[in-house]
């Protein structure tokens, strides 16, 4: 279980990027981290990788505190950050540091096949299209079998048909081990899509607006009602955020009537 | 063999290129050109380079001949290369050569190795560059020749003093070859080693040094030609040995030609050892997606 106790975030030039975050994503829950531009959810995310150190509060995985990068955690980025002077077995491999080399080979030939890349196993990054680099990405954040795994709007960049292949590779390499996943998106339906429980995020300073549990079986059909309705239920939990963000606070509205 | 020009031309009547376009390998060989044209054209390429040095050469060769021109201070090639012939057979070219090779390769190596140590210290480390890079920078500016009374003086006439002042014709390049670098590695890379809790050591071994490699072997190169440079000037103030030897013993006995013959011998040397350093470095960096192969 990940639990995030208080977590306030200060930048060293005052900016505050998170305040008094709770949460609790229990174990092979796949939860959304939604919201504008600003409102804090990479930084969240980095936090929980152990990248960044939190201000306030502390992050415990199975409440062991997280402080920095663990090897139960691991993380894919927005952009593929594969190496580029290693082919793309070894880019999958390269969390594998001390495995056995027959070990090694073939848990990276099955995260390959998981992602339909085992033909380019020898091939260099640079050969490969954007999608598939994102699916060595993936393929690279699974094969050593993480406890929770950060997804930091990995799908960003990608055309929606790209987009939705690789949203079903990744349920098919979660459904093998059933990791936690915290995922950042920008994009409702890909939430809607992927996760249990969705987290709405407001920001100045970044902090949590609403949760919305989905309760939707698996396989989803993006086509049918419950899928739609859960839609629905996030795009209003969004538009009221974005009400609260531009509201005037109390004393905005008392230095207005000050003035008049 | 299906031709690109008889598919333009529709002229092969056996229906070869009718068969061509009917599947997609045969239409992918007719557009794509053969192996053997493909050398042709690097072949030719690799020519183009040597077309304006021999047409000098031969316009000179020509000038001298028709007695346009005198030839006694600038002789034409053929008394160049008939001195370069003469050098070799009695062997004292191969002399020379080897001296200077000798010379830049021990001077090369002591600059290199330094450079990469106190490039890659100065990179890594922010305390170690405050330490360091002030110093090295103002060194950096002082003009080579102004080392060589000092060498002299510290090292002797013989091969210490030569080699010490190549191997400083070396290091800079190298050391701010490397440190730049280091310094631009991209830090999301870096984050890459650290979400897989590399030590410092496993983080410069896989991705600090495979990452800078490129740029460190530019400088590497860098440091070869300007090794090439300082010998000269290291066997000018002093030497029994040495294609700079021949470039002053030229002088002094009147003899351009053999001038010619030692410069001529300088740029084949320089050449060959910066294409013996590439061929064995390139297969460390052929994963690199440049624009080399599409200019």
């Amino acid at each position: 279980m990940l639990t995030l106790e208080h977590l306030s975030k200060t930048y060293a030039d005052g900016t505050r990027a998170l305040s008094d975050i709770r949460l609790t994503v229990h174990e092979s829950e796949i939860v959304a981290l939604i919201g504008g531009s600003g409102c804090g959810k990479t930084t969240l995310l980095r936090l929980i990788a152990g990248l960044d150190r939190a201000s306030v509060g502390a992050i415990r995985l199975d409440g062991e505190a997280i402080e920095e990068p663990h090897p139960a955690i691991g993380i894919v980025f927005q952009e593929p950050r594969l190496l580029p002077w290693l082919t793309v077995a070894d880019n999958v491999g390269f969390g594998l540091g001390d495995a056995p080399s027959a070990e090694r080979k073939s848990r990276v030939a099955h995260a390959l096949e998981k992602v339909g890349l085992s033909e380019n196993a020898g091939r260099w990054p640079r050969d490969l299209s954007g999608g598939q680099q994102q699916r060595v990405a993936i393929a690279r954040a699974f094969v050593t079998n993480p406890k929770v795994l950060l997804l930091d709007e990995p799908f960003s960049a990608l055309d929606a048909f790209t987009r939705a292949s690789l949203h079903e590779h990744l349920l098919g390499l979660w459904d093998e081990t059933r990791p936690t996943v915290v995922l950042v998106t920008h994009d409702v339906s890909e939430a809607v899509t992927l996760a249990d429980r969705v987290i709405v995020m407001r920001p100045k300073p970044g902090r949590i607006e609403d949760e919305l549990p989905l309760g939707l079986a698996r396989p989803r059909d993006r086509t049918a009602m419950p899928f739609e309705n859960a839609t629905r239920r996030v795009m209003q939990a969004l538009d009221q955020s974005l009400r609260d963000t531009h509201k005037p606070s109390q004393r905005d509205q008392q230095a207005a009537a000050l003035w008049w | 063999m299906i031709t690109r020009e008889s598919a333009v031309s529709g002229e092969a009547g056996d229906g070869t290129v009718a068969r061509a376009w009917s599947s997609p390998d045969g239409a992918a060989a007719l557009a794509a050109p053969s192996f053997a044209g493909k050398h042709l054209r690097a072949d030719l390429r690799v020519l183009l380079g040597f077309f304006l040095p021999v047409a000098l050469a031969l316009l000179w060769e020509v000038a001298v001949r028709f007695h346009l021109a005198e030839g006694r201070l600038v002789p034409p090639p053929s008394r160049i290369f008939a001195t370069l012939k003469a050098l070799a057979a009695t062997g004292e070219l191969w002399i020379h050569v080897w001296a200077t090779l000798w010379r830049v390769a021990v001077g090369f190596a002591i600059g290199s190795v330094a450079g990469i140590l106190l490039g890659a210290l100065s990179g890594a480390s922010v305390s170690v560059r405050r330490l360091l890079d002030p110093t090295l920078q103002a060194l950096r500016a002082i003009p080579s020749i102004a080392w060589v009374p000092l060498f002299i003086l510290w090292l002797g006439i013989f091969e210490a003093s030569k080699v010490a002042l190549i191997a400083i014709g070396v290091f800079f390049p190298v050391y701010l070859g490397v440190a730049g670098a280091i310094l631009s590695v991209d830090r999301k890379l870096i984050e890459v080693g650290r979400v897989f809790r590399l030590s410092r050591t496993a983080l410069a071994r896989r991705i600090l040094l495979p990452a800078i490699l490129p740029s460190a072997l530019i400088s590497l190169r860098s440091g070869l030609g300007l090794g090439f440079m300082f010998v000269v000037a290291a066997e000018i103030m002093g030497a029994s040995e040495g294609l700079g030897y021949l470039l002053v013993d030229g002088q002094q006995m009147g003899k351009p030609d053999q001038i010619l013959a030692a410069i001529i011998a300088f740029a084949l040397l320089g050449k060959a050892a910066d294409t013996v350093l590439v061929l064995a470095t390139n297969p460390l960096v052929r994963w690199q997606d440049t624009a080399r192969e599409t200019l």
